[in-house]
């Protein structure tokens, strides 16, 4: 399901030689081959999943042995104020970002797809922002540029705002930060988009053209139609990606999730229950609860797909 | 389709309008300044001299010292040098070890008689997609308990398990591409599964590697998550993001202008390589949706 444009095909010559039967032994060879991956299987996901299912149902701080109680952890979720709060600022951020960067991604890659000159640099700059956006360093960045009278509220100011937001210290404004952030970052589903957009057919534009379809009209009827099934791909993406941010609201908020919790990503308070309070029990229920969250997110996502999104092929 | 990409610019160009052509330029030109403004803004504010970071809105420095640069190099109390040094090598042991692991879990999955392969194979496409946050809670007690947190174990060893599946993937994707009858061949002239692996499809290999590398390379270098856990309090082992992590505490907000200024510096690599691969990351990014 990770690609988004559709690979060639192989094609596979008929074989002319008459493939000898492989050996018993042969094909328990692949198993050498397959070992790291097996042994990673179970040892770095299977048995770790196992074993978090199983501290979400009990006490632990690393120190003592685990006290078993039940779903108490799952129970104290929804009545712990601070993680509702960070429930809420999580998908706060993801449906407010998620959209706004596609949106940005898909129109700059449209404008750059219709044979502008130098769009591969226009695309290299667009595209560097994806690559460093994540990283501590930028964070740091932002939060320069979002002080009281940085660089954005001077920007502001001038442009005739008097009272500009207190980003950094405001509950509500401070979450706006990371999204900006967060769509500033664009350009990876920008790419695929163009990707995308390089195999729609040439002929159908003309042919709209021919018969005095309006630039808006073909979007709609053309691009959007035969672009849907990428956009259902970097949607998907985008949502379990965004759901796992971290860096950009530690280092916003110093590790504290402030002002008032206004940028405590679910990621973040789980940081700060397992390592910080050494709640391992807790911290795990906070994972499953991702995991299903995500999963049943997702599910929707590809639920309402076969509403939208057109595959060519099939009529709709 | 080939074909297709490569006659569209010219004609496309040729039949566009020209104030059409000329305000997209405009537009775009301004959305490349708006994007590359905080990059260029902290490239500058890291050469003024601190009293001017937040006073002085323009690009350019009135005066450009390195002040910011030499003081910050020690600024956590050892060289940055060492925390730079710490990530290559965390960077470069997980290129080794992703692109190996990988490479021999693809061929198993791609050419190989893999029996249960029905199981396998669904299973690893599974884990593509899994929060990390399910399993790194559990990693992190076992690796506690070993003894490794603190060290770069932790880091590395789970890239020798070939635990980023997304990798596989790709390499499988590739694998299927190359002729089979390369294999077969090969089993006439009598080479066994090791020999054919290493002697034919490994340098067949090199382009998804080179992808596999680049983006090991690009997301070890600015991942913080796990590192910032498994490296403890140990800052003779920290790696750049961690460091500049650290940094932040150790602010006072006089010396804001040395954090950027080694914000500056932990990017540059990133930035350089972004320069030299540029085509390679972005035909990554277009063909497997890599990020």
């Amino acid at each position: 399901m990770s690609i988004a444009v559709q690979p060639k095909k192989p094609v596979r010559a008929p074989v002319p030689v008459v493939r000898r039967p492989r050996r018993r032994k042969e094909r328990w060879l692949s198993y050498v081959f397959l070992s790291p991956w097996l042994i990673g299987f179970f040892g770095m996901t299977l048995l770790p999943m196992a074993i978090s299912l199983y501290l979400s149902f009990t006490e632990y701080d690393v120190l003592s042995d685990p006290t078993w109680v039940g779903w108490e952890n799952y129970r104290d979720l929804f009545s712990d104020p601070r993680y509702l709060q960070s429930v809420k600022v999580t998908l706060t951020f993801v449906l407010i970002s998620v959209p706004l960067k596609l949106a940005f991604a898909l129109f700059v890659a449209v404008v750059l797809n219709r044979g502008i000159r130098s769009a591969n640099t226009y695309r290299a700059i667009y595209y560097l922002p994806s690559l460093i956006g994540a990283s501590v360093a930028m964070a740091i960045v932002w939060r320069q540029l979002f002080t009281e009278d940085g660089v954005v509220n001077t920007v502001l100011r001038g442009l005739g705002m008097s009272d500009p937001p207190s980003w950094l210290s405001d509950p509500s404004a401070s979450i706006w930060t990371l999204i900006f952030l967060a769509v500033w970052e664009f350009g990876a589903p920008m790419i695929i988009f163009l990707a995308g957009l390089r195999q729609v057919p040439l002929e159908l534009y003309e042919a709209a053209r021919v018969d005095g379809a309006s630039r808006w009209m073909q979007f709609w009827k053309i691009t959007w139609p035969l672009l849907s099934p990428i956009v259902l791909f970097n949607l998907v993406l985008q949502v379990i990606g965004s759901f796992q941010a971290f860096a950009p609201a530690y280092v916003i908020s110093g590790g504290t999730g402030g002002p008032l919790d206004g940028t405590l990503f679910y990621t973040l308070y789980l940081y700060q229950q397992g390592w910080g309070s050494l709640h391992m029990g807790y911290a795990a229920a906070m994972a499953w609860v991702l995991l299903i969250g995500i999963a049943l997110l997702t599910a929707g996502i590809f639920a309402t797909s076969r509403r939208w999104v057109f595959y060519a092929g099939e009529d709709t | 389709m080939t074909a297709l990409t490569s006659t569209r610019g010219s004609s496309t160009i040729r039949r566009a309008p020209r104030p059409r052509v000329i305000v997209s330029h405009v537009a775009l030109i301004a959305g490349a300044l708006l994007m590359a403004y905080p990059v260029l803004w902290m490239l500058s504010s890291s050469l003024k001299p601190e009293a001017e970071i937040f006073n002085n809105l323009s690009l350019v420095p009135s005066e450009v010292t390195l002040d910011n640069y030499t003081e910050g190099w020690t600024g956590l109390g050892m060289p940055f040098g060492v925390f730079l040094w710490n990530s290559l090598v965390v960077c470069v042991v997980s290129v080794v070890a992703n692109c190996a692991s990988c490479l021999v879990t693809a061929y198993a999955f791609a050419r190989m008689e893999l029996p249960l392969r029905w199981l396998w194979f669904p299973l690893m496409l599974m884990t593509i997609m899994l929060p990390l946050h399910v399993t790194i809670l559990p990693q992190y007690i076992v690796f506690n308990q070993l003894g490794w947190v603190g060290t770069f174990l932790p880091l590395i060893v789970p890239k020798l398990l070939a635990v980023d599946a997304f990798f596989v993937y790709l390499m499988v994707q590739f694998m299927r591409s190359l002729p089979r009858e390369l294999d077969d061949a090969a089993s006439i002239d009598g080479c066994g599964p090791f020999r054919t692996f290493s002697r034919i499809i490994v340098p067949l290999m090199v382009p998804a590697l080179v992808t596999t590398a680049i983006f090991t390379f690009l997301w070890t270098w600015s991942d913080f998550f796990s590192q910032l856990l498994y490296l403890g309090s140990n800052q003779g082992l920290f790696t750049v993001p961690v460091a500049l992590a650290s940094f932040i505490d150790a602010t006072t907000s006089s010396s804001w202008g040395q954090l950027l200024s080694m914000s500056v510096v932990s990017l540059i690599p990133v930035v350089a390589f972004f320069a030299v691969f540029q085509r390679w990351i972005l035909d990554g990014v277009s063909t497997t949706g890599i990020k």
